[in-house]
């Protein structure tokens, strides 16, 4: 179990979120589910789905196509009501009734589809319902963190004042990701934020999620792409047909990650993981707790 | 002051720094961007102004009693009414439904004033009062079938349409017409109050004013935080502009009465409602709505609360507009907002700009579009021609304006525009 990225001193402070009633200490374990499953109709999309999501780590959920993994995302962020089973919030039972929820609690999104409106300029949709002074909209100081977080992010967008409609994949998924970080979130789920990336700017969103992890938050990364997985994920949690199918860690060879994912492997390797993964998370917190 | 914008000044604008996008400053910049702009399929007020050019020529060359003040004057008078309506309906097709039943709505409004005020001795402010309060009720209840029964809004409104007719016949009864009383303060707003000359003035200069200052206290705000900004000559330029047609404009009106009090009542509005959908989080989610509702949903809007909004709004100035007809025909009859109010209502936003398919429109739109619609209303009238020809030409002139918005549109995808 290398955990050395993890053992990083965070250098930021973690505490400057706003909606927070008590800091995030490192390593608090965020959010966890037990047991969440959802219907649509009579498909099972997801049953008894457990993940557990500790502050200062890179969760990345790995599955086949309708593995449940956007589902599962959509869950988190509020936009689905899960059919079964437990949230839990930092310890609290929560039952996220929409999206506002799921902002509130400070769980951000970066969805598949990314959830832009095209005829609004990017300004906007950055700030689409969280707009400072909602009587007399600030565009100047909106417009100056629009090209801040931008900047950040070393995305290529020419003008924050064209309407999302001429931005090329990339820039609309730039834009989608700097929107995410408007609100100081706590826990960051991206689903499948390097799919319409170009080569630099992939090693961004990358970088971008270390830095996140460094700043103390949880990260939840849907990807399909194992190189990147492996690159900055801490642990790497499969789903299979809805189910969990096992938690590796990026030391697992792709020999393993793939036979969980397609259900092709002997199961002894996954049972294995799942084993350890459940031996884990006290020796994981003592670990997480001796770092300042 | 413009060469310093253009690019001279030692540090670069935040919002200049990417050097593939080519920048247009100056006037002469500005000027070039419009032209790209209108190539590109984002037509702004463009096709309104040459619309009314050219219904000016045709109707003058056939009538020289078209442009004199006098008939202008009341062709403002009876913009305010339907504009009022069409303003409404901006809202509702900015969230992207229809209000199909405006023109009931407003009927109804004016027989609920007719009733209550001349019928019932109420006072004439508590009936105006409850008319809104019951234009707003319709819109609820179409809010509340479209956000928990899911019914569209084509289909509700067309049966609020029928319905609230109903309600209008049924409380105008047997006699049909209710007259209201020619002295009262409401019949002179909507018949011949005008603003003091002198005041008319003063408001188009305050305008300009208005707009050279905003202009420039912004411009100032960005170039502080280190944004690019407008030139300050083409700011002053432009509110010269404005103030130079607006003087022109109420003095030919002066020439006759003046400019109507209710005209004015309209446009605030209009100014009202501009500025809540340009410079306030609601007008924001309005947009966002229209342009993608499950993007909206998703960024934390209450999107049902913002689509109820534009429902009771788009009902309430419906019933307004019903109200101010009644105010300008004196009378509140069976035939009030049937016919065409509806339909004109509605092609004034549309011809005015905004956009059948959600998310793009603006509060002046409903001022443009009413503008178009009367002017053909009130030449078509002076023409004397046959009702039957007054409709074939409105229609006519309201497909070429939704054509003119989906050719604009499929411009705008093709150009990399929304």
């Amino acid at each position: 179990m290398m955990q050395s990225a993890k053992t990083q001193t965070a250098k930021r402070q973690i505490v400057e979120t706003q909606t927070a009633s008590d800091p995030v200490r490192p390593g608090e374990l965020l959010l966890s589910l037990r047991g969440v499953s959802k219907q649509f109709g009579a498909v099972s999309a997801l049953t008894g789905i457990d993940l557990d999501i500790h502050a200062g780590e890179v969760v990345a959920l790995v599955g086949d196509n309708g593995a449940g993994k956007s589902t599962l995302v959509k869950i988190l962020s509020g936009v689905h009501r899960p059919t079964g089973g437990t949230l839990s919030f930092r310890g609290r039972e929560v039952s996220l009734g929409g999206p506002g929820d799921a902002l509130e609690l400070g769980i951000a999104t970066v969805f598949q589809d990314l959830a832009l409106c095209e005829n609004l300029d990017v300004v906007a949709n950055i700030y689409l319902g969280q707009e400072r002074n909602p009587w007399r909209l600030d565009e100047v100081a909106m417009e100056l963190r629009a090209w801040t977080l931008l900047t950040e992010l070393s995305a290529r967008i020419p003008s924050v004042r064209e309407a999302v409609a001429s931005l090329s994949g990339g820039q609309r998924q730039t834009v989608a990701i700097a929107r995410a970080l408007l609100l100081d979130p706590k826990i960051i789920l991206l689903d499948e934020p390097t799919a319409a990336l170009g080569v630099a700017q992939t090693a961004e969103v990358l970088n971008l999620i270390e830095r996140v992890r460094e700043r103390g938050l949880g990260v939840v990364m849907i990807s399909h792409n194992m190189e990147d997985v492996r690159a900055v994920a801490d642990r790497i949690a499969v789903l299979r047909l809805g189910r969990n199918n096992g938690i590796f860690y990026p030391d697992a060879s792709n020999q393993e990650l793939v036979g969980a994912i397609t259900g092709a492997s002997d199961n002894v390797v996954t049972r294995r993981a799942a084993r350890r993964a459940r031996q884990d998370p006290a020796q994981q917190d003592t670990t997480q707790g001796a770092t300042p | 002051m413009s060469a310093e914008a253009g690019g001279t000044s030692p540090r670069v604008p935040l919002d200049r720094a990417d050097v593939r996008v080519r920048h247009e400053a100056g006037l002469a910049g500005s000027l070039r961007g419009f032209v790209a702009r209108v190539r590109a399929g984002d037509l702004g007020a463009l096709p309104v102004v040459v619309g009314l050019v050219l219904i000016s020529a045709v109707f003058q060359s056939l009538n020289p009693v078209f442009l004199s003040s006098n008939n202008l004057v009341n062709l403002l008078f009876d913009s305010a009414t339907t504009g009022i309506i069409a303003l409404g309906i901006v809202l509702v097709l900015m969230v992207g439904e229809i209000d199909l039943s405006v023109g009931s709505v407003s009927g109804f409004a004016s027989a609920l004033v007719g009733v209550l005020w001349v019928n019932q001795g109420w006072p004439a402010a508590a009936a105006i009062l409850v008319a809104l309060a019951a234009g707003g009720a319709c819109g609820a209840v179409y809010a509340l079938l479209f956000n928990r029964l899911g019914m569209p809004s084509f289909v509700s409104t067309l049966a609020g349409l029928l319905s609230v007719l109903g309600l209008q016949l049924f409380l105008l009864g047997a006699t049909g017409s209710i007259n209201l009383p020619y002295e009262s303060a409401l019949v002179d707003f909507g018949q011949t109050l005008v603003m003091p000359h002198a005041l008319a003035y003063a408001l188009a200069l305050l305008a300009g004013a208005g707009l050279a200052l905003s202009g420039q206290r912004e411009a100032l705000r960005r170039r502080e935080a280190g944004l690019s900004a407008a030139p300050l000559a083409g700011i002053c330029l432009r509110a010269g502009l404005l103030a130079a047609v607006l003087v022109l404009v109420v003095w030919y009106l002066n020439l006759d009465r003046g400019v109507p009090w209710m005209f004015a009542l309209f446009v605030a509005l209009v100014m009202a409602v501009d500025y809540a959908l340009r410079r306030t989080r609601w007008g924001r989610a309005m947009a966002a709505v229209g342009g993608n509702r499950e993007a909206a949903r998703r960024a934390g809007i209450d999107v049902r609360r913002i689509t109820a909004s534009a429902f009771v709004l788009c009902s309430t100035f419906a019933a307004l507009g019903g109200v101010l007809s009644a105010a300008r025909l004196a009378s509140a009859s069976q035939q009030a907002g049937t016919g065409d109010v509806n339909l004109n209502a509605i092609a004034a936003a549309v011809i005015g700009g905004t956009s059948l398919f959600g998310g793009r429109g603006s509060a002046y739109a409903a001022l443009l579009g009413i503008l178009v619609i009367q002017a053909i209303a009130s030449g078509l009238t002076l023409l004397d021609l046959s009702s039957a020809l007054r409709y074939m030409i409105t229609g006519g002139v309201l497909a070429v304006a939704v054509i003119v918005d989906s050719l604009a549109r499929r411009s705008r995808v093709s150009h990399g525009r929304a």
